[in-house]
């Protein structure tokens, strides 16, 4: 079943056109790795998706539904729909719990009563059950970002979005958050990943898209993308990482 | 001429009934114009953001004197309406105390990183949802020093009410001096009483901004 349907996007800031009709389809449950250089127009693309920007031309379609900032009922659409960020975009006055369970609360998915338990199972999930107190700043990056993953599968999504979402952290700690997606992927999540993370799209994805000039250059398997690559600009993209 | 007398000195602490009582009003209608206006300032729509502006422009670059004999002498006459005093002088503060915490507030807001914002709006939540549990608790944090400090500034600058004839505290002293010819003495005392509530004020401000650290 095809949960996310891209066709033909295009958009522009000012002169600048950072995606030139871009198509694409994700089936259910399938782990895609955007690849491509930086201003090869893929985060945009992902922003795309949960409507944070708007398309100028083409439209993008979630389980049927066309997505754009204007559309009924785009709250809901959102709170099935998770996005993690480079930044992690944590909210700094806000405890670990109340970071996972603001929006669960706020759009009547739990009652408060449940929200500790809520908290603690989600935590969990990203071995983090002992920071249910914490604040923002006393964690790690990587503590962070898996907070962030938290905050977003507290909300029960169909799909998650990841923009980046190692690039801000120390070497070191890549691996911790890298291991919590794997996690949610072997259970079978919706995932659309841009990563400079080739280990990640060789073993994890089901489909490697590449970028480049804000168009698709190539998609395939990760074998068809990493050991057989046919266009100039992917050999030479994946020479240099 | 006469002594300064024990009565003197309850007559200046009464007289700070309307100091406080001034004060109180600007608050109290003026925090939510004030916040208003910070909202229209924030709401990215061209409109009300330009009304906001125009105002907030134009009415910070009128001296509070000029505002109180606006509204204590000159609407009056226009309107040709008797305004009792306690209302004009408590309009003209009212309107003093909403532009510029509407100021404050405005910066404050925009201070706090868009992407606070965004990670409300990713979450599905409603855009006052995004604002009263994400934004505002932020910027609050940050308007903090320049809320008090205009505080400050709004309780020593209801001493130019006195001007108007006004019975506050800078007049009650004017008046007390006036009889005993004691001025200096009775000034201090004055001042004494301003800094009475203001130095607290500060301290408290400090003392909250440190506990708000705790979180950040």
């Amino acid at each position: 079943m095809v949960q996310i349907e891209i066709n033909d996007v295009h958009k522009r800031f000012g002169q600048n056109e950072v995606l030139k009709g871009v198509s694409l389809q994700v089936q259910k449950g399938e782990i895609v790795a955007i690849l491509g250089k930086s201003g090869s127009g893929k985060s945009t693309l992902l922003r795309c998706i949960n409507a944070l920007e708007s398309v100028d031309r083409g439209n993008i379609a979630v389980e049927g539904v066309r997505v754009h900032q204007n559309m009924p009922k785009l709250r809901e659409f959102r709170q099935e729909m998770g996005i993690v960020f480079q930044q992690y975009n944590l909210f700094p006055h806000l405890t670990v719990e109340r970071n996972i369970t603001l929006a669960p609360i706020l759009t009547g998915k739990i009652r408060k009563g449940e929200a500790r338990e809520l908290a603690l199972r989600t935590l969990e999930r990203v071995g983090l059950r002992d920071k249910l107190k914490a604040y923002p700043i006393n964690l790690s990056g990587g503590q962070q970002q898996r907070v962030a993953i938290a905050r977003c599968l507290a909300m029960e999504p169909k799909i998650m979005l990841f923009d980046e979402v190692t690039s801000a952290l120390d070497p070191e700690l890549v691996g911790e958050v890298l291991k919590v997606m794997e996690n949610m992927a072997r259970q079978g999540m919706t995932m659309v990943l841009v990563t400079h993370e080739m280990g990640f799209a060789k073993n994890v994805a089901t489909k490697v898209v590449f970028m480049h000039n804000g168009a698709i250059r190539e998609q395939g398997t990760p074998a068809e993308i990493f050991n057989n690559p046919r266009t100039p600009e992917l050999q030479n993209f994946l020479g240099n990482n | 001429m006469r002594i300064v007398e024990f009565s003197d000195i309850l007559a200046l602490i009464a007289a700070l009934r309307w100091t406080v009582g001034l004060t109180l009003i600007a608050i109290a209608l003026g925090g939510p114009m004030g916040l208003a206006l910070a909202l229209m300032k924030a709401s990215r729509n061209l409109v009300l953001d330009g009304i906001a502006t125009a105002i907030l422009q134009l009415i910070q670059g009128i001296p509070l004197l000029a505002l109180l004999m606006f509204f204590y002498f000159g609407v009056p006459v226009f309107l040709g309406v008797d305004i009792p005093p306690l209302v004009a002088v408590s309009i003209a503060y009212v309107v003093y105390a909403s532009v510029y915490f509407g100021q404050i507030w405005a910066g404050s807001i925009a201070a706090v990183k868009q992407e606070q914002w965004e990670a409300g709006a990713c979450l599905g939540l409603h855009k006052w949802h995004q604002f009263f549990y994400i934004v505002a608790p932020q910027a609050f944090k940050i308007s903090l020093p320049a809320s008090v400090s205009f505080l400050v500034q709004l309780i020593k600058g209801t001493s130019l009410a006195s001007v108007v004839g006004f019975v506050e505290l800078a007049r009650a002293a004017q008046v007390i001096s006036a009889a005993t010819f004691q001025s200096t003495l009775v000034y201090v005392l004055a001042a004494s009483l301003y800094f009475l509530i203001c130095f607290p004020l500060t301290v408290w401000s400090r003392k909250l901004e440190r506990s708000l650290n705790g979180a950040n």
